[in-house]
């Protein structure tokens, strides 16, 4: 159900961008009005996100601990699975953020006869993430071509790596190819595997919809219509120096492209999305493992009703002194 | 163990079979054999926690407050602000399923529900129903979920199938902890009453008495006498015990299951001899005489009320600092978060060894230091003298207990410690053991006679790498630091690996150390003869 419902959801986005676009003519509000929406939306709305993460309190520092804490001298410790101090946790935070560390030690599970419990590694997960994660940003930069006039030459550069292989024309870049291959993956996965299609919602396949909608519009573009990009750059550097023009060579797999992408734009902060955010914020990740050598202030520490030593000699003083316990009051 | 359990082929076969129709419509079947007894009545009073009554998870009616929603919804909202861990570990999963097969519940159960993720979905469902903008338009195709009376049930049924091992959070590309899901779950359900008693009589227990097993102080010192004797007994040594004595250098804290059940009581042995060897100025106290803390499975507000008496007995008896003995919860408790909630312990001296003259630095702040870093520190700098051929009866394997590996990274001391004393260790498979470590199904308040088969399921991953080395390796003991393995690893293991027993690190240190004076020992702490050594009719079983 969920993957019905999230397929027909960008169905329908593409049939409003292309409704809105052919038939009623709306190229200004499709092109200008809601890509500006969108960002507007996305950047007060993570900010909101972020302040309201932010505002929430760190009562204990509770980093998990991945290998050998600093202890004795001679002891090894592992300073990247259990650091102890704020560089360590940069670096274990940096492999997290661009590598995915944790997910990189993913491991299967199978009880086969006997019972035995077989556990071997497995990257799939690790790689289709790291694959679509980096293409979407070399994508996302290539982007900035549109927004820069005359366009670097370190970006020029970077396509013509990004099309290496040479192969098709226009050249095939591997990016393109990369996060539409990973994202179908991404899909697949949880269709096929029985604990993931059972532990899915459709906030989960519509994402990967949109994404893939997004990045099968794009390259639709570049390799398959023949799109006017004067045009698309005149409106792109427009839309930079807030003096936007919607020219008529303006095409509309170019407008149902900007539009899920301001769908997704004002989506994120909405969403699990939010995790590009909230992975920096992780108190189990972002910690250092120092916790009996500097004290952790909780900021709402609570005054707690405590059974004092006083309470308890009084009641059990006789006991005491009969089993030849020493005593602070005789009676 | 209880009567009607599964035989291990029945138990070990595994269904997973997830409904077709998703989980989103609460139902839970309480069947016999997965859930625990409900907390008594007195026992919630004496703590001043709420809605006390008698009632049982198979009834309909639980007999929740009149305003049970409000008071969640309260709850959920109030501790949102004071956790950022609740609040981005609602918001940021993607379900990506690397947690899924990582839980030992899931692994030896199959209950889709027992997929981390599943866990915190039960609670996040609410969340995303009631605090979030997206989850109030969308409802049930957000993902979110009605407060109802049935969801309640699923959460008390799935809080109480997790031991806050952390397993998961270690695989978790944004470290989401379901250990900490778990204590904001079940805080919530005390906010009704909802407890259980293995949790709470505990609690009540180590109020009033100092210690979870209701010991008072005279037991308490009967219990150390007793030890003292069968030490002299074993050895021909009259150790000295002190208790309550003001004064003394050192406060020692220990697991009270370590001076009252088997087999903890060998290690209990183990640091009395070991402090009396080394001559150590140190002090047992009868008003701090647990180590553990159950409030840790309940509310981070009892958590505080019973952690409180250490530091308070460390100053009522003028000690410089404090060892702590061999447990696992405890020191997730003494570790991440004693200093905060009751330091600062500026009335401690910074901890050193008075034996080797090691400052320990990594404890300056708590001023609490773990009994195997004190040890391994001792063996380092070869302050004991040690016959590891004394336990060469003995095949070691170590069990690494999820609280000292995931919430403090003791990994290395143990291990130091063992290859010491013991000639014959052996590692279990390396996706069992350090950061990776199974649990022993039966932690966070879970170890009860009557939960026993989701005890079994959920202690299955250790016991099947327990099996590993015993078949392969000829292991015959599981050691490990931990006063709840070692209370439930044995009926597992006589379970699913008969054979193996249960020890601890300083059983093993205890059955090594050569005391100064004493003769040939003719039996273990375990009161079993050693080989060529012939029984002279004294009595040789030493279980308590």
């Amino acid at each position: 159900m969920g993957v019905m419902f999230s397929l027909l959801a960008v169905v329908v986005l593409i049939l409003i961008a292309v409704a809105g676009t052919e038939l009623a003519g709306w190229r200004d509000l499709f092109g200008i009005v809601i890509p500006y929406a969108a960002v507007v939306a996305f950047v007060i709305g993570v900010i909101y996100r972020v302040l309201k993460w932010a505002r929430s309190a760190v009562p204990f520092r509770i980093p998990t601990t991945c290998g050998q804490q600093k202890t004795l001298p001679w002891i090894k410790s592992s300073k990247l699975d259990n650091p102890h101090n704020l560089f360590w946790v940069l670096c274990r935070m940096f492999l997290e953020v661009f590598f995915f560390r944790s997910l990189f030690r993913n491991t299967r599970s199978v009880v086969v006869e006997g019972p035995r419990i077989l556990y071997s590694p497995t990257k799939w997960l690790w790689a289709a993430g790291m694959a679509f994660h980096w293409s979407l940003l070399i994508v996302l930069i290539r982007h900035c071509k549109y927004f820069i006039e005359p366009v670097p030459s370190w970006l020029v550069t970077m396509q013509n790596l990004d099309g290496f292989f040479q192969i098709g024309l226009p050249i095939i870049l591997t990016t393109d190819v990369v996060i539409v291959a990973s994202l179908t993956f991404l899909f697949l996965r949880r269709v096929v595997d029985q604990k993931l299609r059972y532990l899915s919602l459709p906030a989960d396949y519509f994402p990967l919809f949109l994404l893939l909608g997004i990045t099968v519009s794009g390259v639709f573009m570049r390799y398959f219509t023949k799109t006017d990009l004067v045009s698309i750059k005149e409106l792109a550097i427009g839309l930079v120096s807030f003096s936007p023009v919607v020219s008529s060579e303006v095409g509309l797999v170019f407008f149902v492209h900007i539009f899920l992408v301001s769908v997704l734009l004002a989506y994120i902060p909405l969403s699990k999305l939010m995790h590009f955010a909230g992975v920096f914020m992780s108190p189990t990740r972002n910690l250092a493992n120092n916790n009996r050598v500097r004290r952790h202030i909780n900021p709402w520490n609570p005054k707690v009703k405590v059974h004092t030593y006083e309470e308890y000699e009084d009641e059990y003083r006789d006991l005491m002194k009969a089993a030849g316990l020493p005593v602070d009051k005789e009676e | 163990m209880s009567k009607n359990i599964k035989t291990p082929e029945e138990m070990a076969r595994i269904k997973f079979e997830p409904s077709a129709n998703g989980w989103m419509d609460p139902a839970t079947e309480f069947r016999p054999g997965t859930w625990n007894f409900t907390a008594v009545p007195e026992t919630l009073e004496y703590l001043d926690l709420p809605n006390p009554r008698k009632w049982r998870p198979t009834d309909d009616d639980w007999q929740l407050p009149e305003n049970w929603q409000e008071i969640i919804h309260e709850g959920l909202r109030e501790r949102l602000k004071k956790y950022r861990t609740l609040q981005i570990f609602m918001d940021i999963c993607v379900r990506c399923g690397a947690c899924a097969d990582k839980c030992h519940y899931f692994i030896g159960g199959g209950d889709p529900k027992n997929m981390p993720v599943m866990r915190a979905e039960l609670l996040r469902s609410v969340y995303r129903n009631d605090f979030t903008t997206a989850g109030k338009i969308l409802g049930k195709i957000g993902g979110g979920r009605k407060l109802t009376k049935q969801v309640i049930k699923e959460w008390f049924y799935y809080f109480m199938q997790c031991t806050e091992c952390r397993r998961c959070s270690v695989f978790c590309p944004y470290g989401i902890d379901t250990a900490e899901i778990t204590m904001m779950g079940r805080e919530l359900l005390n906010l009704l009453g909802l407890s259980i008693e293995w949790i709470n009589t505990p609690l009540s227990n180590c109020y009033r008495t100092g210690n979870h097993l209701g010991i008072q102080p005279h037991g308490f010192a009967d219990s150390i006498e007793f030890a003292v004797d069968e030490l002299e007994e074993i050895t021909g040594i009259k150790v000295d015990a002190p208790i309550n004595r003001k004064g003394a250098e050192i406060l020692f804290v220990a697991p009270s299951a370590d001076y009252f059940a088997s087999p903890h009581y060998y290690t209990l042995l183990g640091y009395l001899l070991l402090f009396h060897e080394i001559g150590l100025d140190y002090t047992w106290s009868t008003y701090a005489s647990e180590g553990g803390n159950f409030g840790l499975f309940h509310s981070s507000d009892m958590m505080k009320r019973l952690n409180a008496k250490i530091y308070m007995e460390a100053k009522r008896l003028g000690v410089k600092h404090i060892i702590g003995g061999e447990c696992g919860h405890m020191w997730r408790v003494v570790h991440q978060y004693m200093d905060t909630m009751n330091g600062p312990a500026d009335f401690l001296e910074v901890p050193v060894s008075p034996i080797t003259g090691t400052r320990f630095d990594n404890a300056t702040s708590t001023k609490m230091v773990h009994i195997s870093e004190f040890t391994s520190d001792l063996i380092y700098h070869n302050k004991l003298k040690l016959d590891p051929s004394r336990n060469d009866h003995w095949h070691t394997t170590y069990h690494d207990s999820c609280n000292p590996a995931r919430a403090m990274g003791l990994l290395d001391e143990p291990r130091y410690i063992i290859n010491k004393v013991c000639n014959n260790f052996v590692e279990m498979p390396e996706n069992t053991i350090r950061e990776q470590t199974f649990c022993c199904g039966s932690g966070a308040g879970l170890g009860t006679d009557e939960n026993m088969e989701t005890r079994l399921r959920g202690g299955l991953p250790r016991a099947n790498a327990v099996k590993f080395v015993h078949e392969n390796n000829d292991a015959n003991i599981l050691l490990c630091m931990c006063a709840i393995d070692k209370a439930t690893l044995p009926p597992l293991l006589e379970y699913w690996v008969p054979g193996v027993e249960v020890g601890g690190v300083h059983e093993m240190v205890g059955n090594a150390l050569i005391l100064e004076g004493e003769g040939k020992r003719k039996t273990d702490l375990r009161g079993t003869p050693y080989p060529g050594i012939e029984d002279d009719g004294e009595e040789g079983d030493s279980n308590v």
